[in-house]
């Protein structure tokens, strides 16, 4: 995979997890409203991304780790696996979990939010084949970690931009037009679409295409 | 089957779901208080454009008999959009339906076929005993971790009661919802603030002091329930106790502001100790601390002996009896059914501070016996009891029968159940329907109603 490909993957995939309602924009819209502040829900993006962000560095920072001790066959296999293994967890359990946080919530809460939501999600997990791609190229285990870490970290740069960037698009649109309304009849299951890409992207990893 | 777009019924804001279209269904909870012939769900057509109109179209029978149908609720509603906890593609398809004797609870699905519901699951108490200790579910309220239920003893049948959560898709009992309880012990309703983090529980009693109907020592003792109790609503953690003092007794329907943004709501207590009226308090918020305001007094009637039952002779007055109370969904009207005096008032509660009477019908009552123009028996029994008001705020229907062990203690010679339906002014003041007089079939009693597609006091909002 070239880089500029890795590159738009990574803005590619944070637009999708920008789009989802779950990830952020929603809460920052109902934010805004509760508080009558268009301020608000400018102010909410900070903390959805900086909670976004930690949670899929945490991920790929694991990833680089297995990298430098772990044959890549090997983690490449595992991380497929384990996006399976998301999957499945996410069809079953995704309304059980605990709801920490609700509309009292600071800023701080609402990065804890997105950390766990990020998290619970598997969103980073759904970076590991992009981050296959450009951190664990030289196919040997021991390779170090400065280079890869650098690009792992250069990836989860741009997908946090891009996650940001559609994440403050949707809220604007909807907090200052559309109104909330639009929940009704534009609320994709993005649970399915998930789903679906987790599965597409273990498959991919687990069947060594990339 | 997942579906793509969020269900029809889920509304954003409560001012969204005023505008759904007008109900056609209403379910209605019965019960045999002999116990003899199983409880039934029942369905009332509620279309005025309907052949069938006010008729009962359809039942479904419970698999055991004495389960005492009560409350119900749905699994999901509109609550499943908030965005903290979205769910928004879960159907709200499945009504919950507790026996409150029994401790069982019925899953009935309206889906394939709205007028037939039909029991696709039961869950034994033996199992919401196990795996949350509790007996006597009560209230059923769709939220933000699932649906929660309200029980009012534990698993021996005293206190404490409390809340326990089920799962909204497959029905299991996820367990407790209470991690840290602090001095409550009584249960009764439960409701919450979603905007405000904060859930609201009142109190009954313990089922040893109601399941053989009131006892009198009890009762004129203080020592039913007479406190509200304040919780984190995510924390799961007791906050804040308000006593309403020993004057007053039976503290009991909860209904918070359904927009998010407000803090407060209205509760009834049923009786004072003092003079036997029933009050409506308002509760809000002031600074970090909840406080509550009395703010409605309804008065005891004077009667004679001969016209009372035994428990009331020796008072020589009806009390109201506000068993239940209901608010529109604009928040701007509240009803109060005075079961005792077949009384129906709605206020103008648009200042929660300051309600003015705007309405007042009268049916049934323990001396009145008032009648309605569908009725071919001209002395009605019972009184207004549980309300529910269409989400557009235009149609208000209501029952008459409160609890079987408690009915013969006011209506000694029985209750005839009837179900009824007033028309509301969008400005203001109430009318019988004429044409809407359901002369209940014995030996059932109808209790709790349900709206189709939702109503006032099932759904809740985390949008203005």
């Amino acid at each position: 995979m070239t880089d500029t490909w890795s590159w738009l993957t990574f803005a590619g995939l944070g637009a999708f997890h920008g789009l989802n309602p779950a990830m952020g924009w929603l809460f920052a819209v109902a934010l805004g409203l509760h508080r009558q502040s268009r301020t608000v829900v400018m102010v909410s993006l900070v903390p959805i991304a900086l909670g976004h962000a930690t949670s899929v560095a945490t991920v790929a920072g694991l990833l680089v780790l297995a990298g430098a001790f772990i044959p890549h066959n090997l983690v490449r296999v595992g991380a497929g696996a384990a996006l399976l293994a998301w999957a499945a967890y996410h069809w079953h359990f995704r309304h059980r979990h605990r709801v920490r946080f609700g509309m009292q919530v600071g800023l701080w809460g609402l990065a804890a939010w997105s950390f766990l939501m990020a998290a619970a999600h598997g969103a980073g997990l759904m970076l590991w084949p992009v981050l296959m791609g450009t951190c664990l190229d030289s196919g040997t285990a021991g390779a170090g970690f400065a280079s890869p870490l650098t690009s792992a970290f250069t990836g989860v740069g741009i997908h946090t931009l891009a996650m940001m960037t559609t994440t403050a698009a949707i809220a604007v649109v909807v907090h200052e037009w559309l109104g909330v309304a639009v929940l009704r009849s534009a609320w994709l299951n993005f649970d399915l679409l998930w789903v679906a890409a987790l599965v597409t992207t273990g498959v991919l990893l687990v069947g060594n295409v990339f | 089957m997942p579906t793509w777009k969020p269900d029809p019924s889920f509304y954003p804001s409560p001012r969204m779901a005023m505008k759904a279209a007008p109900e056609t269904l209403a379910y209605v909870a019965a019960f045999d208080p002999d116990r003899k012939t199983p409880d039934a769900l029942a369905v009332v057509d509620v279309d005025p454009n309907s052949t069938n109109y006010s008729q009962i179209i359809g039942s479904t029978a419970m698999p055991n008999v004495g389960d005492e149908l009560h409350h119900f609720g749905w699994n999901a509603c509109s609550s499943c959009l908030c965005p903290n906890a979205p769910h928004a593609h879960v159907e709200r398809r499945y009504l919950v339906v507790p026996g409150l004797r029994s401790s069982r609870i019925h899953i009935l699905d309206t889906k394939p076929d709205p007028r037939n519901p039909k029991i696709v699951k039961v869950v034994e108490p033996e199992e919401v005993a196990d795996k949350a200790g509790y007996s006597r579910p009560h209230t059923v309220h769709c939220g933000p971790e699932g649906i929660y239920v309200a029980a009012l003893g534990n698993r021996e049948g005293k206190g404490p009661g409390g809340i326990f959560l089920m799962d909204h898709e497959t029905f299991d009992v996820r367990g407790q919802w209470e991690m840290d309880r602090g001095p409550q012990h009584f249960a009764y309703d439960a409701w919450w603030h979603l905007g405000h983090d904060t859930l609201v529980t009142s109190e009954w009693g313990t089922p040893d002091t109601f399941e053989n109907g009131l006892i009198p020592e009890v009762l004129l003792g203080a020592k039913y329930g007479r406190r509200l109790h304040f919780w984190d609503l995510h924390k799961r953690k007791h906050l804040q106790t308000i006593d309403f003092g020993d004057k007053y007794q039976l503290v009991f329907e909860l209904r918070p502001a359904h927009d998010p943004t407000k803090a407060y709501g209205f509760v009834n207590c049923v009786i004072s100790l003092e003079n036997l009226s029933s009050s409506i308090w308002t509760w809000y918020k002031d600074g970090d601390k909840w406080a509550v305001k009395k703010v409605i007094e309804i008065p005891a009637e004077p009667a004679s002996g001969d016209d009372l039952p035994p428990l009331l002779k020796g008072f020589k007055a009806v009390p109201p009896l506000v068993t239940d109370i209901d608010l529109s969904m604009d928040d701007k009207f509240l009803y109060v059914a005075c079961w005792g005096t077949g009384d129906l008032h709605q206020y103008d509660v648009s200042d929660p501070f300051n309600p003015k009477l705007t309405g007042k019908v009268r049916i049934g009552g323990i001396v009145s016996r008032a009648t309605h123009p569908g009725a071919k028996n001209g002395k009605l029994s019972g009184g207004p009891q549980m309300v529910e008001i269409s989400r557009d705020g235009r149609r208000v229907y209501f029952t008459n029968s409160l609890y079987g062990a408690i009915d013969p203690q006011f209506y000694p010679d029985g209750i005839e159940g009837w179900m009824v339906k007033l028309d509301a002014d969008a400005n203001g003041g109430i009318a019988f329907d004429p044409k809407f007089f359901v002369e209940w079939p014995a030996p059932h009693r109808p209790h709790q109603v349900r709206l189709e597609g939702g109503d006032c006091s099932s759904d809740s909002y985390c949008y203005p």
